[in-house]
């Protein structure tokens, strides 16, 4: 469909909430309001650092420019995702978005190296969601980017936003140092929890530095997207196997753009194995499907697509009408067009639930 | 039907897209070797503006290593999900449901070695008219 | 469910590995003396995915007085061969030679187990066959085995580790493969590894449950390099089994993997049908574990709807391994035709070294003759 007549339907049939919504900053010189001249100067000296080989770019290229849609270039020549007029037009009017979740991919505290420089990052990187996002449109909500690595720092950050409603959740990627359910992030997880705020899990780049397989660095593109739900699986085990789902009775996660349909056969497999083993994990009070089942959501982008559609209602059904939150993953390129997602056969109800009610729920909007 | 003048021919140069409108409908205008051809702005996978796409060669191997290009400028990349349509016929090049069958038939043409897939993008015959294009739609 | 007739293929056992020094007859001098010297003849070589005491390394009551796993010859006729009226089953080494970094070490080790299957196991039970152990982490060498020990017939299939330092569609090992398809080997790919690097992309996991979680992950990548190098386009006679993978997980790589292909397909442009169908002519994978609720039934039959083919499953025990309680072996709700598959034509049509197996009977099998 066309945008003209995306835009004239949109408001008659179509109120969705994307989970997923990648802002870009068209230079990092829009970050420089936000950070100290101690900062700006380290970032146009030394720049980031991240655990690869390649400065400016992905060791992984994408198969078009730089992962996003060849569409959604703004005019003014900002990469996607930079133009807030273009994302109303293109996106928020054209698709009914009534609430859209901020993803910020920044370079920020995911990624960096050095860990002030993360912190300091991470902050202005927040404070750009805000002045340049969702103070100038009402239906877009920041998550709080915070340095991971550095935990203590990471609660600061979220300590500091927490007192404010624009930040609706907590960023982290599950391509960490370590395995998410590791203690050191407990502190991320406890700072999480007495604010109220759920974490969102989406991948970024290279964050930890490992191979993104167990067995050693892919080759091909079509690899890296891959690991990029394997990954979710790996860490989502972590966070069952650890014991942070039994220690943060309260804690919600939200696990983006990782794929959803993998999540019934990991769940069986974590429950059967850990059967014969639980005597490894006494902290474990009750089965792995059962923490997944209470504390974990996911969204929809970018759906899996059988050759039989019926087959995805199973999956679905399995994981629960009430899991799934819809996502588009806007700009990027495996876009997900709400009318055109499903192919599978759905009720009014699973729609109103999938489209919007999880994601007021999950999040606490009307 | 009715004769729809929706260009000048040398608004389309080779290499590149110029969509137009006509009767309601957004069509994609390309020139090739000559030849003008047009195709439904909306891909038939998802619904994306196919024609915003890059206009590409079709990667073609016959080994693990080795890399040809086929009728470079052919060919149009969905911006979405990346699927390659051939401007001449619409045909997409990958085929999702071919897993139903065991033994495949290969279409043979030279240099292809894509099974077809079932996805056709509509197209739209194009006559030169002077210098206008011209559809009848 | 019991093995309802006779006849069936196993496509998993582990014998009990032996110990350096039973390896010393099938030694050269040259290692015999370094092992008695530096004293590696007292090293159990275990593989850490499987120390013996692991719940999983060893059912219960599949266990020696001493609490080793019970997988010598006897234990295997007692209690996999007979009672299952097997006509086949295949061996397939777990030994700690492959985690070595000496490669020409863990090359004299492999040759040493593999003459020790022969002689010990092969030569002393017809139902028997064997994977050739190989040092995967270099393919001159696994390929010099492969040429050595080929020649038996009794050898099926090349056996590989899961998780290893680099993923196994990369070219380097196509020697490996091309040695396979040439002795017409299935190439075996094993859960378990050597932790050359960490085993999740996150890092490293704490707990052994974990890691064993995070084979079925592992596998979905392998069997994604093996697609996206192009290793079925350059050795289009290769079969690969994915052993002790799981297999409910496959649904969801072929729905994605297929999807994604189509729009990065150009970078791969070797890769010309779909993934999905690459992977329903290629691949197999044994039985067990069968990561599904055994109290929902349904959810696995669906699952197996999902796969889109019924020749993909290889029977396995994967003995002693704790996948299943009792004689549970087979789930719950197979149709017959299913099960015969599974049980018999899919090892047969995956393994071509097995075409020398006499026609199995079908009848009855032990158990039942037994109660009638």
């Amino acid at each position: 469909m066309n945008v003209a007549v995306r835009q004239a339907t949109a408001t008659q049939r179509l109120k969705v909430v994307d989970c997923d919504i990648h802002p870009v900053y068209r230079t990092a010189a829009e970050l420089h309001p936000f950070m100290s001249a101690r900062w700006r100067d380290h970032m146009a000296t030394f720049g980031t650092h991240f655990r690869h080989g390649l400065t400016g770019q992905l060791p992984y290229p994408r198969m078009m420019a730089a992962g996003m849609r060849v569409d959604a270039f703004p005019e003014d020549g900002g990469p996607p995702g930079s133009d807030l007029d273009l994302m109303r037009k293109q996106h928020l009017d054209a698709n009914g978005v009534e609430y859209g979740m901020l993803i910020a991919l920044s370079r920020g505290g995911m990624e960096e190296r050095n860990l002030d420089f993360g912190a300091a990052l991470s902050s202005a990187i927040n404070d750009w969601q805000l002045e340049c996002w969702v103070k100038k449109e009402p239906r877009l909500r920041a998550a709080i980017v915070v340095p991971q690595e550095n935990a203590a720092c990471a609660v600061t950050e979220i300590e500091k936003r927490a007192g404010d409603p624009a930040f609706v959740q907590i960023m982290i990627s599950p391509r960490s140092s370590d395995p998410l359910g590791h203690r050191r992030y407990w502190p991320i997880y406890a700072a999480a929890e007495r604010c109220g705020r759920p974490l969102a899990l989406h991948v970024a780049g290279y964050s930890g530095g490992h191979p993104s397989t167990g067995s050693g660095w892919p080759t091909y593109y079509i690899q890296e997207h891959y690991a990029m739900s394997t990954g979710m699986q790996n860490t989502l085990a972590s966070l069952v196997f650890e014991g942070v789902l039994e220690r943060y009775p309260k804690l919600k996660i939200v696990m983006i753009e990782g794929g959803f349909a993998w999540l019934p056969a990991l769940t069986w497999r974590m429950d059967k194995h850990w059967e014969h083993m639980r005597a490894e994990t006494p902290h474990l009070k009750r089965r792995p499907s059962e923490y997944v089942r209470e504390h974990i959501w996911f969204t929809t982008q970018p759906i899996e697509e059988p050759e039989n559609p019926e087959h995805l209602g199973d999956i679905i059904k399995w994981i629960g009408w009430d899991r799934l939150m819809f996502s588009t993953d806007y700009p990027h390129w495996d876009f997900d067009d709400p009318r055109q997602v499903f192919k599978t056969r759905l009720t009014e109800e699973q729609k109103a639930k999938i489209f919007r009610d999880n994601a007021k729920a999950f999040y606490g909007l009307k | 039907m009715s004769r729809q003048v929706v260009a000048l021919a040398s608004e389309v140069a080779p290499g590149s897209c110029k969509i137009v409108s006509a009767r309601g409908r957004e069509i994609g205008l390309f020139k090739i070797a000559g030849e003008y051809f047009g195709l439904s702005n909306r891909c038939p996978h998802k619904g994306a503006e196919l024609c915003r796409g890059m206009i590409v060669g079709l990667a073609q191997s016959s080994t693990p290593g080795e890399y040809r290009l086929w009728r470079p400028g052919e060919f149009i990349r969905c911006p979405w999900h990346g699927w390659e349509f051939d401007i001449r016929t619409g045909q997409s090049w990958c085929d999702p449901n071919s897993v139903r069958v065991r033994q495949f038939h290969v279409a043979v043409e030279p240099g292809a070695q894509l099974l077809k897939g079932p996805y056709v993008a509509e197209t739209f015959q194009v006559r030169v008219e002077e210098n206008y294009l011209v559809i009848d739609l | 469910m019991k093995v309802p007739f006779a006849g069936a293929i196993d496509c998993d056992l582990h014998p009990a590995m032996p110990s350096v020094p039973a390896l010393r007859p099938y030694l050269d001098e040259f290692w015999a003396d370094q092992f008695a010297n530096r004293h590696i003849d007292q090293l159990p070589f275990t593989l850490s995915s499987y120390p013996a005491t692991s719940p999983l390394s060893g059912r219960p009551d599949w266990r020696t007085a001493s609490g080793a796993p019970a997988a010598d010859l006897d234990a295997l006729r007692r209690n996999v061969l007979d009672p299952l009226d097997l006509s086949c089953a295949i061996c397939n080494p777990l030994h700690g030679a492959v985690a070595l970094f000496n490669d020409d070490m863990a090359a004299a080790l492999c040759s040493a187990v593999n003459d020790w299957m022969a002689r010990e196991l092969l030569d002393r039970e017809p139902r028997l066959r064997a994977s050739i152990l190989v040092a995967g982490q270099s393919p001159e060498l696994a390929v010099r085995e492969i040429e050595r020990t080929a020649p038996d017939r009794r050898f099926v299939q090349v056996l590989l580790l899961a998780m290893g330092e680099t993923p196994l569609g990369r070219r380097a090992h196509w020697p490996i493969y091309a040695a396979a398809e040439k002795h017409e080997l299935a190439i075996g790919i094993h859960a378990g590894g050597t932790y050359r690097v960490a085993p999740t992309y996150s890092g490293w996991t704490s707990y052994r449950v974990e890691d064993y979680v995070a084979q079925s992950a592992a596998f979905e990548t392998q069997l994604l390099s093996l697609v996206a190098e192009g290793v079925f386009q350059k050795f289009p006679r290769l079969r690969v089994v994915l052993i002790e993978s799981g297999f409910t997980w496959l649904p969801t790589w072929l729905w994605r993997t297929n999807k994604t292909w189509r729009g990065v397909r150009a970078e791969v442009p070797w890769v010309d049908r779909t993934p999905a169908d690459i992977v329903r002519e290629h691949v197999r994978f044994t039985l067990q574990p069968v990561d599904a609720p055994r109290t929902e039934p349904e959810m696995l039959l669906r699952t197996l709807e999902h796969m889109g083919s019924d020749r993909l499953l290889l029977f396995s025990t994967d003995y002693p391994h704790w996948q299943f309680d009792g004689d549970a072996v087979l789930p719950a709700g197979l149709p017959a035709d299913t099960m015969r598959k599974i049980l018999m034509d899919n090892p047969r049509d995956t393994y071509a070294r097995l075409r020398d197996l006499p026609a199995a009977g079908g009848g009855p099998g032990k158990a039942e003759k037994e109660a009638s």
